[in-house]
């Protein structure tokens, strides 16, 4: 039941999956129904909090000291977490924490794994590599069941079924889990996870969890969740591994006050999780009795070590810049080619995985802005793309198609000489494209019949334009030759 | 006041009506218009799409030409969103490179003097109704710029509203983005032209016979599709509706056809 991961080294560019998946009319409107939904939820439960941007800058705050000092706080956290009994391993990349926890699965005897929804051991392919050492892991969050079982991908960082619809999802259900009378209300389909489910949990001994924070003053890992099957990840198995980005630190137990109201609320709508677990260590007669801690880099300190592009490592990991995203709403997640799909994945991927492998995410947003007014932990995703974007043209060179011309318009933009010049050139340059309409138009004071020209066709770079739209030709006169017949009248 | 007009390289090649139609509006209200010639565009589509080395020399230029105004005005809120966003952060990064030293106390203080159209009436000058006549129904485009980086909130709607004969009809999805985004909409033409389609949807629902907003950017690509669907609906920026008055109107009637200026 291996699946072909969401790969950024080979996936298609943004432009090309994207054209893909716009045609896929049933995705679209799943996706578009969902993230109208959780905005709209979302919305409520902001307007209701007096202190949503006072709560917003403390996060940032807490977030950014947080990873100006990642080291004393990585530290203080393995040291707390080690005294409580658990062990903490370090992974410079992917490879090296698919070993570890290939290594430590075998270590705990058992062939089968239980997974809670992580988009760690998602971004370092872990199951894969479980798969290959003979040891098979099932996902217990619903929405991943839903993928797994499905061969699909996730395509949300919260929700990462949501391009699914109810009935498609009873048709996973159904053939994967030979139910051929499943009914097809929410309640149906939640009780035959739950069954298919709970048989995992009383047997599989060995767990595997991501988290979404750790707190250095008490050794602590936090799992936010809706349905609790991530707490019986953490409470029934002898075996915990949890695989974690070393940006989840935070320094204090009281940091999680602001970070645990704004992440429900901006993930899901909800004033809180139904299931807030925190954990230390082991202990006697309750819990795992072996405990273990992946720290995972896999390119965040070289993240950490740009300091415009730094910031990305605030995340939570709420989605709701992709929820808001105008982009993210026309293709849904898999077009990004990564599992951090929408704004944030158009930031954090290229970062994560040094640029060259991601030419095209961070030009695929129209730097709208809608994702840093939501952000809870206010990353400023328009800046962070357009420095990325600059990062892009830099390793292109200059001898682009694109570069030239870029290279030519700056040009005459700096002489007012030029530019006039370039003015006239683009009259004449357009001038073979231009389609005379005879039209009312009515200037200020002035309404006339006359003739006034579209272009309907564009050549090379420009062409995307006029696929779906027109374009008015330039008028004979430009605002400057007017204003100096106008003085001289 | 005296007012200096940075018209912006798309508006002054493309779309001179909105230029007219500013000094129109701005010398009906007895202000003094000036036009510094050498000014060219304000390097939005260089820093946006990555050139920021190209966008650069574009600061020095814009400050030389307009930091003895009282006042700048720029009918595009896109431009102004790209001066209070980045400008400071450019003149930081010419003195780094060993440019000119004065940039960013010069930035900062002619900075806050600029002011996008309506933001300027409203803002500035504390204005909502200034005379316009405009018997038409039109609904409202909320630009992203104007909307997220210069706040204008609902102050482009309270000039709409003042204006005589004119029917302002609502668009559902206000904050939903149009899909241009400079290059966006070329670089990601399908994904733009998906976004552009829910837009025009939201335009066509609303009945209106004209789409404004303070950004000829977004309108342009609105129009480009209202056109190409032969819809009818046209687009048309605020400045040139606020310019519009009876008198106007009435010379329109009477068949004369001069511009008048």
């Amino acid at each position: 039941m291996s699946r072909i991961p969401l790969d950024p080294r080979t996936a298609p560019p943004f432009q090309a999956a994207a054209k893909a998946l716009l045609g896929d009319a049933q995705l679209r409107k799943n996706v578009r129904h969902a993230t109208d939904v959780i905005q709209n939820k979302r919305r409520k439960l902001v307007e209701e909090k007096q202190d949503w941007q006072l709560l917003r800058e403390s996060a940032r705050q807490i977030r950014a000291h947080a990873l100006q000092h990642l080291d004393v706080y990585l530290d203080e956290f393995e040291r707390n977490f080690t005294r409580a009994g658990g062990t903490v391993h370090w992974a410079r990349d992917a490879a090296e924490a698919q070993r570890i926890v290939v290594g430590l699965v075998k270590e705990s005897g058992s062939s089968e794994v239980i997974k809670i929804k992580s988009m760690t051991t998602e971004e370092v392919q872990l199951n894969n590599a479980l798969e290959a050492a003979g040891i098979h892991a099932y996902e217990t969050d619903l929405a991943e069941l839903i993928i797994q079982l499905g061969e699909d991908q996730p395509s949300h960082i919260v929700v990462p079924a949501l391009h699914k619809n109810r009935a498609q999802i009873r048709e996973i259900f159904r053939r994967t889990m030979n139910l051929p009378d499943l009914g097809d209300k929410p309640a149906d389909l939640a009780d035959a996870a739950r069954r298919f489910l709970r048989e995992k949990f009383l047997r599989v001994k060995t767990a595997v969890s991501g988290a979404n924070f750790l707190i250095a003053e008490t050794g602590g890992i936090c799992i936010v969740e809706s349905e609790g099957n991530g707490r019986m990840c953490l409470t029934l198995p002898d075996t915990l591994i949890s695989v974690v980005g070393i940006e989840k630190v935070i320094p204090r137990w009281q940091d999680l006050e602001p970070l645990i109201q704004l992440l429900p609320r901006s993930a899901t709508g909800e004033r809180m999780n139904p299931y807030n677990s925190l954990w230390s260590g082991v202990h006697p007669g309750d819990g795992p009795r072996a405990m273990h801690v992946v720290l995972l880099d896999n390119g965040r300190t070289n993240v950490l070590a740009d300091s415009e592009g730094r910031e990305t490592l605030q995340c939570i990991r709420c989605a709701a810049c992709q929820n808001a995203c105008p982009v993210y709403r026309q293709t849904g997640g898999h077009a990004y080619g990564s599992v951090y799909a929408g704004p944030i994945g158009a930031i954090l991927t290229p970062q994560l995985m040094h640029m060259e492998h991601s030419q095209t995410l961070p030009y695929a947003s129209s730097l709208c802005g809608a994702c840093y007014e939501v952000c809870p932990v206010k990353i400023n995703i328009p800046e962070v793309l357009i420095h990325l974007r600059n990062k892009v043209v830099e390793q292109n060179g200059w001898y682009t198609p694109e570069s030239l011309a870029m290279k030519a318009v700056a040009a005459a933009f700096r002489s007012e000489r030029r530019f006039r010049a370039a003015q006239r050139l683009g009259r004449i340059a357009e001038s073979p494209l231009v389609k005379s309409e005879k039209q009312k138009f009515s200037i200020v004071g002035q309404k006339q019949t006359g003739n006034t020209g579209w272009i309907g066709w564009l050549p090379g770079l420009l062409g995307g334009w006029t696929d779906t739209r027109d374009l008015q030709a330039m008028p004979e006169e430009t605002f400057r030759d007017w204003w100096e017949k106008r003085g001289k009248a | 006041m005296k007012v200096a007009l940075f018209i912006t390289c798309y508006n002054d090649t493309l779309f001179p009506s909105t230029g007219k139609a500013v000094v129109e509006v701005l010398e009906r209200l007895g202000h003094t218009v000036e036009f510094p010639a050498g000014q060219t565009c304000c390097g939005q589509m260089h820093w946006n799409t990555g050139y920021q080395v190209e966008a650069l020399p574009l600061l020095p230029r814009f400050v030389a030409q307009f930091e003895h105004a009282e006042a700048v005005v720029v009918p595009s809120s896109s431009c102004v969103a790209m001066m209070r966003e980045h400008y400071p952060m450019m003149a930081e990064r010419i003195v780094a490179e060993g440019g000119d030293a004065t940039l960013p106390q010069r930035t900062a203080v002619l900075l806050p003097r600029v002011w996008e159209f309506s933001e300027f009436l409203t803002k500035k000058l504390g204005l909502t109704d200034i005379g316009a006549y405009y018997p038409h129904r039109v609904t409202y485009h909320a630009s992203c710029h104007g909307l997220r980086s210069l706040g204008l909130g609902d102050g482009p709607q309270k000039l709409l509203k003042a204006v005589r004969g004119l029917e302002l009809v609502e668009i559902s999805n206000l904050e939903q983005c149009c899909g241009f985004g400079g290059t966006f909409a070329v670089k990601n033409a399908d994904v733009s032209s998906a976004m552009l389609s829910d837009k025009t949807r939201a335009v066509l629902n609303t009945g209106a016979e004209e789409c404004t907003a303070c950004d000829n950017s977004c309108l342009m690509h609105i129009q480009g599709a209202l056109h190409r669907q032969r819809t009818g609906v046209t687009t048309r920026h605020i400045a040139e509706i606020l310019a519009h008055t009876e008198a106007s109107e009435a010379a329109e009637e009477a068949g004369e056809t001069e511009v008048n200026v």
